[in-house]
């Protein structure tokens, strides 16, 4: 595992109205690291996401991603760089199959234009045949093969949120940015995602997690970030973070510490 | 019993060939049991299968809701009509000075230059949309092309462009290598009429759009604009560069849309301003919903049922109004732009997929 | 200098018309958040209704003066088109709340298609005159050589006092309020009590009331009606909605009187400006041309909010 920084951003500010969603957020995620984001509800995690990855323009921020700096502007390019990530909500293409939604995940690794769409030419036919095997191959390793051509809006809750896995991983992502990956499972759900998170940590990628699950986040991560109201109150090894006062008082109130 | 037979015998081959001889004989048929007028009407039958097909791309594919889309239309027809008819030669000394014979283009050379203009024309309308909701989008693709229907009507001074209101006669009838699609074919052993070449050659291009489309359907591009329709963000997320698939979706359905225009010009012989309005996109739109929006046999379903309904419609409504009523009460337009207003609203709250949706026959 | 003047009072009795129209669409999108595509076809309906009621009243007695037959028609259109706007969205918005985009807009045109078919069976195909029952006189104003007539006087009176109303009842009362608040918030509007079906239905109902007021100002003006006399208007009250910052009501009339002066002095100079090229019959592009710069340089409007999709 290196030490070199996969993800660096520091000084990160998001105001929204009145409202200071982030303020000041710096994170840090080193290559081959799984890094979990936590924090009580409404802490800014998601809007984090969302600001790193183009979504909300940032109002302030230095943002390097694999030692080079980057402005995040433009989501597709954001992916196209390395970073790929996945919603809280789940934002998969409920009218497209399975198979479809992670063959959508290729788009930006493929290059066939309209005139190959059209005419068929062997390097597209090529290229399709490529897609689909690398699709097929992704399935099975998130294990959804049998699903493949079921409609993406019917796949269990515990399913879709793995095939939005599969779909991210299609666009051949150095950082995996999930959001609340494990959200909605229940215990032996939960068990096999950790088996795919290290599965995919040992593929050679890195993870960013938001997630709630405490004995998920404190089995898996090497490290955690803590925000609550915008603000980093903690930051360091799953152990340490987790006997830290601020912590505890902002998951279990004053009375608690 | 009967069904296993068919199974064992007739496969897909089979069941191709029979449509294809159906296809073939389909103006005989249809012009022994109503006439010329009927065979018209198969034609332009299928003209409005390319079109809804080339708005099905748009509206169908990726989602984007475009209220102007006979423009495109409309250009490709005005520029045949412009390029291969009498009209700029008698009004502007200079072009009759240069092309003593006329303006005669073929209509296979302007149908390449409509693809291009029209897929220009998609673009400059999709570049300001880019960023609007759905229903913005198709104000501004209204009110695109209202402007255009305005310029066409309004350009015949100071210089005449387009002769207005009256619009542009005498252009030139189709033809291919020399082939003339107004007189009779003789091949001998059977004469086929002009209307009747003008069927195979509208199916030829018709089957041809739609191939293009299935190829569309199922490649990368496809994929992205479906995306693009369900969810933008999740699109872009996917490294998917949305701004230029939508203007992409615009480009080609326009070109579609001008290739038809060059067509219906051509058959027509004659165009105005009358055959490009409002209601011309709303029934393309309507061909599109009705028939299941993203999903091709649906989209040529639609297209032929609202094609041929209005025929229909007038060759029943008129005699039972006069049987009834000794003469006609509402006038047929009347009644079909209720049932279209009525369609309408009744798919989208009971079946909004269409009549023939995807995955009806999965 | 006399054209100037004679166009800012015309853009003046069009931006007020157009300004009630907007009023209607700017309310809608505030607590639905979509755009009533079928609400010009309201405006035409009004018009229709009202030329019946007129024909009858005016059958019935010659003796009213005209303002007084206006003003007895007048809250029966309006409650008339306040009725159909309910009913719009009733049977086109309210089943499709959850149902993909596309649907409520398409479903918007079918009623818009709809409605002018059932003017066409009621009434006519062909365009029919409307009594001019208001002073329409040209009354010269000093030597500046610009005309104003009564009728435009009260058109743009009239509009200005109703405009004055709706803010009032939106700023001031309990009405207001929820509709404000159902605007911003409907699930919390509806946590504290707000009722926000009731709420939308009363703010369509509002909305049909002006435009069946602004249809029948529209055919005291041009002294015709035809069942296509909805569409024009109607989109170009959308643009001055859209222009104002759609959303906001100020912004809706500011839009429209805007829009209708852009359109008079446009009018009104486009032949000088472009040596003869373009004239006057190009007026409605104006509106759209408008639309497209608005929506590309300004999409947040003079005073409102975005219209672009959200995170």
């Amino acid at each position: 595992m290196s030490t070199h920084l996969l993800l660096d951003v520091t000084d990160v500010s998001k105001r929204f109205g009145g409202v200071q969603a982030l303020d000041s957020v710096g994170l840090q995620v080193p290559h081959g690291a799984i890094v979990g984001l936590i924090g009580p509800n409404g802490a800014g995690k998601t809007t984090f996401f969302n600001v790193i990855t183009g979504l909300y323009p940032a109002d302030s921020g230095i943002f390097l991603f694999d030692g080079k700096g980057y402005f995040p502007e433009s989501v597709s390019q954001v992916t196209k760089s390395g970073l790929a990530r996945t919603f809280q909500n789940i934002r998969l293409f409920g009218e497209m199959s399975v198979l479809e939604n992670v063959m959508v995940g290729c788009h930006c690794r493929s290059k066939a234009g309209v005139l190959g769409a059209i005419f068929r030419f062997p390097s597209t036919g090529r290229e399709e045949r490529a897609i689909r095997e690398k699709s097929r191959a992704l399935l099975a390793y998130v294990g959804l093969s049998e699903y493949a051509d079921m409609q993406a809006r019917n796949l269990s809750y515990g399913h879709q949120r793995r095939l939005e896995i599969a779909r991210a991983l299609a666009t051949e992502p150095k950082l995996l940015a999930l959001d609340e990956p494990a959200a909605g499972m229940n215990a032996t759900e939960k068990l096999e995602l950790r088996e795919l998170l290290l599965r995919i940590r040992a593929d050679g990628k890195t993870i960013l997690l938001i997630e709630h699950d405490v004995s998920l986040v404190m089995g898996i991560c090497d490290h955690l970030t803590v925000l609550d109201y915008g603000k980093v109150i903690a930051a360091g090894k799953p152990a340490d973070v987790r006997v830290h006062p601020e912590v505890i008082k902002a998951y279990l109130g004053q009375g608690a510490v | 019993m009967l069904k296993r037979l068919l199974a064992n015998h007739l496969n897909r081959s089979t069941y191709f060939c029979l449509g294809a001889l159906a296809l073939a004989l389909l103006p005989w048929v249809v012009g022994a049991g109503g006439g010329n007028y009927w065979v018209r009407v198969l034609d332009f039958a299928l003209l409005y299968i390319i079109l809804a097909l080339g708005l099905n791309v748009v509206v169908g594919f990726a989602g984007l809701l475009d209220l102007g889309y006979i423009a495109f239309y409309a250009l490709g027809a005005y520029s045949y009509a412009l390029l291969a008819s009498p009209h700029l030669p008698q009004h502007f000394e200079t072009i009759a000075a240069a092309l003593p014979q006329g303006m005669h283009f073929s209509p296979w050379a302007v149908a390449l230059f409509a693809i291009l203009l029209a897929a220009l024309f998609g673009m400059i309308l999709g570049l300001p949309t880019l960023q609007l909701r759905g229903d913005y989008l198709a104000i501004v693709t209204l009110g695109f092309g209202e402007i255009i229907r305005i310029f066409m009507n309004n350009l015949d001074r100071p210089l005449n462009l387009t002769n207005g209101p009256k619009g542009i006669t005498a252009i030139d009838p189709l033809q291919l290598f020399g082939l003339s699609f107004t007189k009779p074919l003789d091949l001998g052993f059977v004469q086929i009429p002009g209307l009747y070449l003008v069927f195979y050659l509208f199916l030829a291009l018709a089957i041809a759009v739609t191939i293009v489309c299935l190829h569309l359907q199922n490649s990368r591009i496809g994929r992205a604009w479906v995306a693009i329709r369900e969810d933008e963000i999740a699109a872009k997320a996917m490294g998917i560069n949305t701004r230029n698939m939508k203007l992409l979706a615009f480009a080609i359905g326009a070109s579609f849309a001008g290739v038809a225009g060059v067509l219906f010009s051509a058959f027509q012989g004659f165009v105005s301003p009358e055959s490009f309005t409002l209601w011309e996109s709303i029934v393309v739109l309507a061909m599109v919903v009705l028939g299941g929006i993203g999903h091709i046999p649906g989209v040529i379903l639609g297209a032929i049922v609202l094609a041929v309904f209005p025929e229909v419609l007038r060759g029943v409504a008129e005699p039972i109004q006069k049987a009834l009523f000794g003469h006609v009460i509402v006038d047929v337009e009347v009644i079909r732009q209720l049932i279209y207003g009525l369609a309408l609203i009744l798919i989208m709250l009971y079946r909004p997929g269409g009549i023939w949706q995807k995955g009806d026959s999965k | 200098m006399d054209i100037f003047l004679q166009q800012i009072i015309n853009g003046l009795v069009l931006g007020s018309i157009y300004a009630l129209i907007a009023l209607g669409y700017t309310m809608v999108y505030g607590v639905l958040g979509i755009i009533n595509f079928a609400h010009g076809e309201v405006l035409m309906i009004g018009a229709m209704v009202s030329l019946s009621l007129l024909r009858l009243i005016l059958s019935l007695t010659s003796g009213l003066p005209g303002w007084l037959t206006l003003l007895i028609v007048l809250p029966v259109t309006m409650a008339v088109c306040a009725g159909l706007s309910y009913w719009i969205e009733r049977i086109a918005y309210r089943p499709l709340r959850n149902a993909p985009r596309l649907a409520p807009l398409i479903s918007a045109i079918g009623m818009s298609i709809l409605l002018q078919t059932i003017a066409m069976l009621i009434w006519s195909r062909n365009p029919m005159t409307y009594p001019q029952l208001l002073p329409s006189s040209p009354i010269e104003l000093g030597t500046t050589g610009a005309t104003i007539t009564g009728k435009e006087i009260i058109i743009i009176v009239v509009a200005l006092a109703v405009m004055c109303g709706l803010l009032f009842l939106v700023e001031k009362t309990k009405l207001g309020r929820a509709m404000r608040a159902t605007a911003e918030q409907t699930q919390i509007a509806a946590l504290m009590g707000v009722n926000p079906n009731r709420v939308i239905s009363i703010t369509f109902m509002l909305g049909g009331a002006l435009a069946g007021l602004a249809g029948v100002m529209i055919a005291s003006n041009y002294g015709n009606v035809h069942f296509y006399m909805g569409f024009i208007p109607g989109l170009k009250a959308f643009t001055a909605a859209v222009l104002g910052g759609i959303g906001n009501l100020q912004g809706a009339m500011l839009g429209g009187l805007l829009l209708g002066l852009i359109e008079a002095l446009g009018a009104g100079y486009i032949g000088e400006l472009t040596g003869g090229v373009f004239g006057s019959n190009y007026q409605d592009i104006f509106a759209f041309l408008v639309l497209i710069l608005v929506l590309v340089l300004r999409p947040t409007g003079l005073l409102g909010e975005k219209v672009s999709d959200r995170a």
